[in-house]
């Protein structure tokens, strides 16, 4: 990973073990509450049987194993209901497991919810206090810090208003900057950064960046790219179980992506006067389960066959290139200008369009095309995911493009 | 610096002397959470209502004054107490109260932080601490109220009634200890709140609460034997300054209290892990 923010060694002290995690939970609620009775009076007593699943239970965490060190960032991935927060709320003392052990060392800050302890009727300097110490600061740790927390919040001006009168980025912003004065060893994030605008998410990004090299972090995000920004071990799980990990944190990504793969093109908008017939890409260096393949570098090239209504004039192709979290990474110039394109005389439009030395890094991308009509610019055909292909290349990298560069000296 | 280090698994290895230790100690040094999370409520409620204060006696004081009529009417024929009956009734509601308040606190406190139960780890002491200043705080005035009844029923000051906060205290102690019991069980299911309320109306028949101990019959055994009946009795005479009889009572109410208290820590503490995991799913 080319990642200087970690600093990897191996003689740093373990922060985090974990050894044959398991947790069950109860599908049914009467059930559920009726084995709470169960496990209140075997806790109590300190009755130490079976660890199998009772009727209508299912484990929702399976031996899950993992140690972390100081500096080093876990990333947990996987769908809806795979276990992940079930994991973070063990390891973060909440509920107990049912088989294993977690050890953790040091102070522990949890990112999960922001805000905890908010009064909605009180003001945002008194809940300041509030969420201070849930958090386990003293009251004079927090009246250090009032001045910096209201100033990373950047809510000078709303300070003494009602909490209840705040947006909802406000709150997280509010949250976020005292969860920030945290100085834990290790630190659990679950996806509570989503709210509030860019220019904070920055901040919050930036917060963490300055805490991570000397904290053990447990990160969990759906968000592909972050994961692979910061994190260096990852655990994919499914169904309880960790189904990858590792240090390959790209491959357990594309194994993440895999369930999700949906390689079915969609129309979203036509006028009916124009249709897609044939999408293919030039001289792919191979295939893998009927996707082109390109080596980085390779020239791009698409062969487009467009069947029309009667269609006097070619209209204007607009070709989007998207990675696979659906983020726009690129457009082809359109035809507007510099082509001679020609309608055929059975109506059908069939060209090529190229582009060379396409320099996207490792992964596989998807396109979209968008049809107008050349002088009212009113769109006619619109259709995503029309051909998916992957780039090949040793590197891994998260960022979407490796930009060719030379290097001498001057 | 020696870093804490914390061990989360199924079997319980640690003894109950430990963890009450380690129960103390968290409520200890969770008196700034437990004080702020007094203070948010206290100033919230009051913050969003004009009645404020009132509204914590106004129970109390309604059921003092339905009883003052029905026996001013001659509609129930009640024993003498000793004192004026207006403060005698006003005395042992507003006690009962205090009592009834402290049952529901652990629970209710518990119950009111459900939502940050699921999601931080703190120390779960706190709420139980908060609870309690919660009730220190509604019966300070609770007992201010009192002192002007005693004060214009033409009672006049004894030095006894210096000794009354401590009553209330026990009262206060005696609650939460039961409460606490309760609360585990309370979380999970919903009908343990329904049958406090429902179960403390009726108790509060077999109480000195708003009439005296009857010279004989059932009633009188029930009355006697009710461990609340000390705490009410021996509140009450201390307020109007006759001798607390039933001192001894309550005295071995409350040394009976405070090891179950410790037993109702150990078991609060152990039980919070199985709840929230059936709170949060």
């Amino acid at each position: 990973m080319p990642d200087n923010n970690h600093i990897t060694s191996i003689n740093k002290e373990v922060l985090v073990k974990v050894e044959g995690l398991s947790k069950k939970f109860c599908k049914d609620l009467k059930t559920s509450l009726w084995y709470g009775v169960k496990d209140l009076v075997s806790g109590v007593t300190g009755a130490n049987e079976e660890r199998l699943l009772r009727p209508k239970e299912f484990w929702a965490v399976k031996d899950v194993n993992f140690e972390l060190r100081r500096g080093e960032c876990l990333g947990l991935i996987g769908h809806n209901g795979a276990g992940k927060s079930t994991l973070l709320k063990i390891l973060n003392g909440l509920i107990n497991p049912d088989a294993g052990k977690v050890t953790i060392k040091g102070r522990v800050g949890a990112l999960i919810e922001l805000g905890a302890g908010f009064n909605p009727i009180l003001s945002g300097r008194e809940n300041i206090y509030n969420n201070g110490a849930i958090l386990g600061f003293t009251r004079k740790e927090i009246d250090n810090k009032l001045k910096t927390i209201i100033g990373f919040a950047e809510l000078e001006e709303f300070i003494d208003m009602p909490v209840q009168h705040y947006s909802s980025g406000m709150k997280v912003r509010l949250g976020f900057a005292v969860a920030a004065q945290m100085e834990p060893d290790v630190l659990i994030i679950d996806e509570v950064l989503a709210v509030g605008d860019l220019g904070f998410i920055l901040k919050c990004f930036k917060t963490i960046d300055t805490i991570l090299p000397h904290t053990a972090v447990i990160f969990v995000s759906h968000n592909m790219p972050m994961v692979s920004r910061i994190c260096n071990q990852i655990i994919l799980m499914e169904r309880g179980c960790s189904k990858f990990q590792g240090e390959n944190v790209s491959k357990a990504i594309d194994l993440y992506y895999a369930r999700f793969s949906n390689n079915e093109s969609n129309v979203i908008f036509t006028d009916e006067t124009i249709m897609l017939e044939e999408v293919e890409l030039v001289d792919p260096t191979g295939f893998y389960e009927n996707m082109p393949q390109l080596n980085w570098g390779d020239n791009f090239k698409l062969h487009f066959k467009f069947k029309t209504n009667n269609l006097k004039k070619v209209p204007i192709f607009t070709t989007i290139l998207f990675d696979k979290e659906q983020r726009p990474l690129g457009i082809l110039e359109s035809n507007r200008n510099n082509s001679n394109l020609k309608v055929c005389a059975n109506g059908d439009i069939e060209f090529f369009v190229s582009h060379d030395n396409l320099q996207l890094s490792k992964g596989v991308y998807s396109i979209n095309i968008t049809v107008v009509n050349e002088e009212t610019n009113s769109p006619m055909l619109r259709m995503n995911g029309i051909l998916f292909f992957q780039v090949l290349h040793a590197e891994e990298i998260w960022q979407p493009f490796l930009l060719k560069a030379n290097y001498e000296n001057c | 610096m020696a870093l804490e280090t914390r061990v989360y698994q199924k079997e319980r290895t640690i003894k109950f002397g430990k963890l009450l230790k380690a129960s103390l100690s968290d409520m200890y040094h969770s008196r700034f959470l437990a004080r702020q999370l007094a203070e948010r409520d206290i100033k919230a409620m009051y913050r969003q209502s004009y009645l404020g204060i009132i509204w914590a006696f106004v129970t109390p004081l309604a059921t003092a004054a339905v009883w003052v009529f029905l026996n001013n009417s001659g509609t129930v024929r009640l024993s003498d107490t000793g004192v004026p009956y207006p403060v005698y009734a006003f005395s042992g509601t507003l006690i009962w109260s205090i009592i009834v308040a402290s049952i529901n606190s652990p629970m209710q406190s518990t119950q009111a932080a459900k939502g940050i139960l699921t999601k931080i780890n703190f120390p779960k002491e706190a709420l139980l601490l908060s609870g309690i200043y919660k009730l220190l705080f509604d019966s300070s005035i609770k007992i201010l109220l009192l002192v002007v009844f005693v004060f214009i029923y033409g009672i006049g000051f004894h030095w006894s009634l210096l000794l009354f906060p401590i009553a209330i205290i026990g009262a206060i102690l005696f609650g939460t200890t039961l409460g606490l019991f309760l609360t585990p069980i309370g979380l999970l299911y919903k009908d343990i709140s329904k049958i406090i309320t429902f179960g403390m109306q009726f108790l509060m028949y077999i109480t000195p609460v708003v009439y005296a101990i009857p010279k004989t019959g059932v009633m009188r055994t029930l009355m006697v034997w009710n461990p609340i009946t000390p705490i009410v009795l021996t509140a009450r005479d201390l307020v109007v300054g006759f001798s607390p009889i039933y001192i001894t009572n309550f005295l071995i109410v409350l040394i009976v209290c405070v090891p179950l208290l410790f037993l109702g820590l150990i078991i609060y503490r152990i039980s919070i892990p199985i709840i929230v995991e059936r709170l949060s799913a």
